[in-house]
């Protein structure tokens, strides 16, 4: 079977790429463009490691192919910081030891910040059901929900 | 009390790999790639008991793209030897067979070949090529079923070991193990309450989210490079090696950052059959599991049975105690009886106990470890008897704890007497905690329970490296799993008074660095740490050397300070201090590079004791469990970086409320996994829990200079009697049986209550 070529935009950068009809979005990022920062935890869209931003939505990478991303934007972590500034939700992981293995991070990133686009003043309950989706087995979640709550607050604060 | 003793232990800086961590820069197990490589991939069986009559690879051989087929034939045959793995042991014998199954397949997804072929789509291609004769005989699943005589034999020359006369006959029992310590029926002559019940558990996976994943490169001379997630990179080294029949040094392995692996990733899978791969093809090979692979194949948690029987008298004094426990060990032997065993009890000052452990093979996968392997599986019967003993003493459940709690100089069941242990002032923080003061929120019920882990030392190596200007590495070979090089850095800094930042922490490959035991036993902290602790003392040594030439003084007369060389008194003369910056400056005159270097086998790792407490409702029509409030609490030593130790806490807590409520494999009547994914084998997610509150107890570790003592394993040990405990609050009826998931609650409480069940 002969590839497809489609063209999309990753992060921004106008992107060309070569795929297998079959093949993941998720595959590509990964084996063909360099782009490891996201991750495969499972390849059936239960853990979340790979979510990524596809037009504005928030979707498992792994069950999306290649070739449904013609002509729209994704966004991956690679593009989460700006220049050598981190996101706030990148700096407040750090800051709160969110992360222990790291392998979950950038995805639960990816679906953080995508609550906090919809919702800046998200309840405790909110942001655990928005985050549902994403598998964490090191940290038993409570410094992720906490460090979502506080970035939040600290958006809330800064936009008064 | 560490933060007023100390400046930088206790503190809680970003990590080192922070920032590549949250950019997805950091490079796990499948993140390396090389020129030219093929992909792995591994033919398993789809029976869970078979003889291997024949294997054809002929057909796949012939496709075009296919670079190399590997059997069990390509590995040589190994000796029946045991070895040590992480917490456990394997037989070099059993672990190549686990590697490439030879006569039989003991499990569904056993390996039984490989391929490496220039693509995925090709490899798999060249799997449905390979034709293997099986003939299937009877299986068996359960531990109890597998003791039976009758039950299908895994192995026909498994003779059980620890058993007088020895065996005749071989069995699927591998091993009997006995504690003793003082006389049971006696003891439980002067008991006047005697508790005693049944309990089994069902294996649950660690449930890493980063599959198994490596790339090896043998290249025309024979030199082997590796890069693996794993727990430990010297494990792997050596495994291939002995697999292989390859020379250790020939072969370098350099740990990539690890995604979980919570013992799972002390043994090895892919990584020889990698370099087998790569032997005969001549190039580099990438094999990466699925997740149905890492279910069906890597090693889970055993389940088990225990039997407990408490005897006291009536103001709670415990008199005698006796448990036995079967594990499933899985397909081979070696499962974590042992420390089920002599933890089983740790947790208390008993003059009489007696423990049976059975090591029991069955056709699944060869067990791993799962932090604090077995112990949660002893604790979940041990401390639900505790809480019946409780309720029928009508005491509460942590005075019963604190009128038996082990303390110094009580001697365990499996010979070691305790040092300075911290179990009361852990029951006694409980006792004080704002969850245990508060009282539940109406419909909610509340349940205690203790834990405790050796906690282990075993081998290190560490150098310390003063750069050009002054700055400082430190170089250790643990991967770090969880935080690890922020508290080695932490310890370098204070012990060498200079700023955090001054310490860049690394993680060197196998030829970079001596030896280091697995991270694994909650020991890096402890073992690394004092290897660390003690090659930034060398490096302090050669400082004062260094200085003492400069100034022309002796040595002993030099002392160092906030990170400067200073003359000891004004006897050895009147000299401006020198920082590491104009030590390093001078360093070519004064002797050349300025480095320090340790190697131990750190002894005297300080035993670790947990206590959690948790609120919780019950729905009675759904047997669904809400988690209301969760606290743990845990003697830690000393906590060096805290917020990784409340991370340990909490990540503990929330595996075993996962092991209590939902996980288990689920086995269908041929033998095969029925749960292999994420959804159907249902881990906790963030929407099950509250947060997980924690308090830290220091009662410092004699043993080490700033008192560690480990904390990853813990606390999974007291969830499961936890959540069992407050469930039989909740509703009256005692689970005996994990996991404690909707079906089986509701069913528990159908059956205790018929009429209601019948309307």
């Amino acid at each position: 079977m002969s590839k497809l070529h489609v063209t999309t935009t990753i992060n921004g950068e106008p992107t060309e790429f070569l795929c297998e009809p079959t093949q993941a979005v998720l595959d590509v990022l990964r084996d063909q463009l360099g782009l490891t920062g996201t991750k495969e935890g499972c390849g059936s869209g239960d853990c979340g490691a790979c979510t990524i931003m596809l037009d504005g939505r928030m979707v498992c990478s792994c069950l999306v192919l290649g070739a449904e991303a013609e002509g729209k934007k994704i966004e991956t972590i690679e593009g989460m910081a700006q220049g050598d500034h981190l996101h706030a939700l990148q700096k407040k992981f750090i800051e709160f030891a969110a992360l222990q293995c790291g392998i979950c991070t950038p995805g639960f990133l990816m679906a953080s910040r995508a609550l906090l686009e919809r919702n800046n003043n998200p309840t405790e309950t909110e942001v655990r059901y928005w985050l549902a989706g994403n598998l964490c087995r090191c940290t038993g979640y409570d410094k992720i929900v906490r460090a979502v709550m506080e970035v939040a607050a600290d958006m809330r604060g800064a936009a008064r | 009390m560490s933060k007023q003793k100390y400046k930088w232990v206790g503190t809680r800086p970003d990590r080192p790999d922070g920032a590549d961590k949250v950019t997805g820069r950091a490079r796990f197990g499948a993140d390396f790639n090389m020129p030219g490589q093929l992909v792995g991939k591994v033919l398993r069986s789809p029976h869970a008991h078979a003889i291997i009559k024949s294997i054809d690879t002929s057909a796949a051989e012939k496709l075009p793209g296919v670079k190399a087929v590997v059997t069990a034939k390509d590995f040589p045959e190994q000796p029946n030897l045991i070895v040590p793995t992480g917490e456990m042991q394997v037989n070099l014998r059993d672990i190549t067979r686990n590697v490439m199954a030879r006569e039989k397949a003991l499990y569904e997804s056993h390996p039984v070949a490989a391929v490496a072929a220039t693509t995925d789509a090709i490899a798999n291609a060249a799997l449905a090529l390979i034709k293997v004769e099986y003939q299937v005989l009877p299986h068996v699943i359960d531990v109890a079923e597998a003791m039976k005589d009758g039950a299908p034999l895994l192995h026909d020359n498994l003779i059980t070991e620890g058993v007088k006369p020895v065996p005749t006959k071989p069995s699927n029992i591998a091993k009997r193990i006995d504690n003793v310590k003082g006389d049971t029926d006696a003891g439980f002559k002067q008991a006047e309450i005697v508790v005693e019940r049944d309990y089994t558990t069902q294996p649950v996976h660690q449930g890493y989210i980063e599959p198994h994943a490596c790339l090896a490169s043998m290249a025309e001379d024979g030199q082997v490079q590796i890069w693996s997630t794993t727990q430990g990179h010297f494990q792997v080294r050596g495994f291939c090696s002995r697999l292989l029949n390859i020379e250790t040094s020939q072969i370098r392995v350099t740990p990539t950052e690890i995604g979980g692996g919570f013992g799972g990733k002390t043994v090895v899978y892919l990584e020889p059959v990698a370099v087998m791969l790569s032997k005969k093809s001549g190039k580099p090979v990438k094999m990466v599991m699925s997740r149905d692979e890492v279910f069906r194949a890597s090693g889970p948690a055993p389940g088990g049975t225990v039997h407990v029987k408490i005897g006291a008298k009536k103001d709670g004094t415990i008199v005698a105690a006796e448990c036995t426990i079967a594990l499933q060990a899985g397909a081979f032997p070696g499962s974590p009886v042992g420390p089920a065993c002599w933890t089983s009890f740790a947790c208390y000052d008993i003059p009489n106990i007696k423990v049976i452990g059975y090591d029991v093979v069955s056709n699944r996968p060869k067990v791993a470890a799962y932090r604090a392997p077995g112990a949660p599986i002893s604790a979940w019967g041990v401390e639900s008897t505790m809480d019946i003993l409780a309720q029928e003493l009508r005491m509460d459940p942590i005075d019963l704890r604190l009128k038996n709690a082990a303390k110094k100089g009580t001697k365990t069941s499996y010979g070691p007497v305790f040092d300075t242990i911290g179990f009361v002032e852990t029951l006694e923080a409980a006792k004080k905690s704002e969850h245990y003061k508060s009282k539940p929120k109406p419909g909610m019920a509340r349940g205690v329970a203790a834990g405790f882990w050796f906690n282990v030392g075993a081998d290190s190596s560490a150098a310390a490296h003063v750069a050009e200007d002054g700055t400082v590495t430190i170089i250790s070979g643990n991967p770090d799993i969880g935080g690890s090089r922020a508290s080695l850095a932490l310890m370098a800094a204070e012990e060498l008074g200079v700023d955090y930042d001054k310490v860049r922490p690394v993680i060197a490959d196998t030829s970079s660095i001596g030896f280091n035991f697995v991270t694994g036993g909650s020991r890096v902290t402890f073992a690394t740490g004092l290897a660390v602790v003690n090659s930034v003392r060398d490096l302090i040594r050669e400082c004062k050397v260094r200085a003492a030439k400069t100034w022309g003084v002796d040595p002993d007369g030099v002392i160092w300070e906030n990170g400067c060389a200073k003359p000891a008194g004004s006897n050895v003369g009147e000299f401006e201090p020198l920082s590491l910056a104009q030590l390093a400056a001078t360093a070519g005159k004064t002797g050349g590079p300025i480095n320090g270097h340790n190697q131990l086998n750190a002894q005297g790792a300080g035993p670790g004791f947990g206590v959690h407490i948790v609120d919780l409702k019950v729905d009675r029509d759904t047997g669904i469990v809400e988690i209301g409030r969760y606290t743990a609490l845990q003697d830690v030593g000393t906590a060096i970086h805290p917020s990784y130790v409340e991370g340990q806490m909490q990540g503990g807590a929330v595996q075993g409320i996962g092991w209590a409520l939902n996980e288990e494999y689920i086995y269908s009547a041929k033998g095969k996994l029925d749960n292999a994914g994420f959804l159907d084998y249902r881990m906790p997610v963030a929407s099950d829990l509250p947060m997980i509150e924690t308090v830290i107890v220091e009662v410092a570790n004699p043993h080490h200079p700033y008192g560690v003592r480990g904390v990853g394993e813990v606390p999974i040990v007291p969830p499961l009697a936890t959540v069992g405990n407050a469930i039989a609050r909740a509703t009256g009826v005692r689970m005996t049986d994990l996991p404690m998931s909707p079906p089986r609650l509701s069913a528990a409480l159908d059956a205790a209550t018929p009429r209601m069940a019948a309307e």
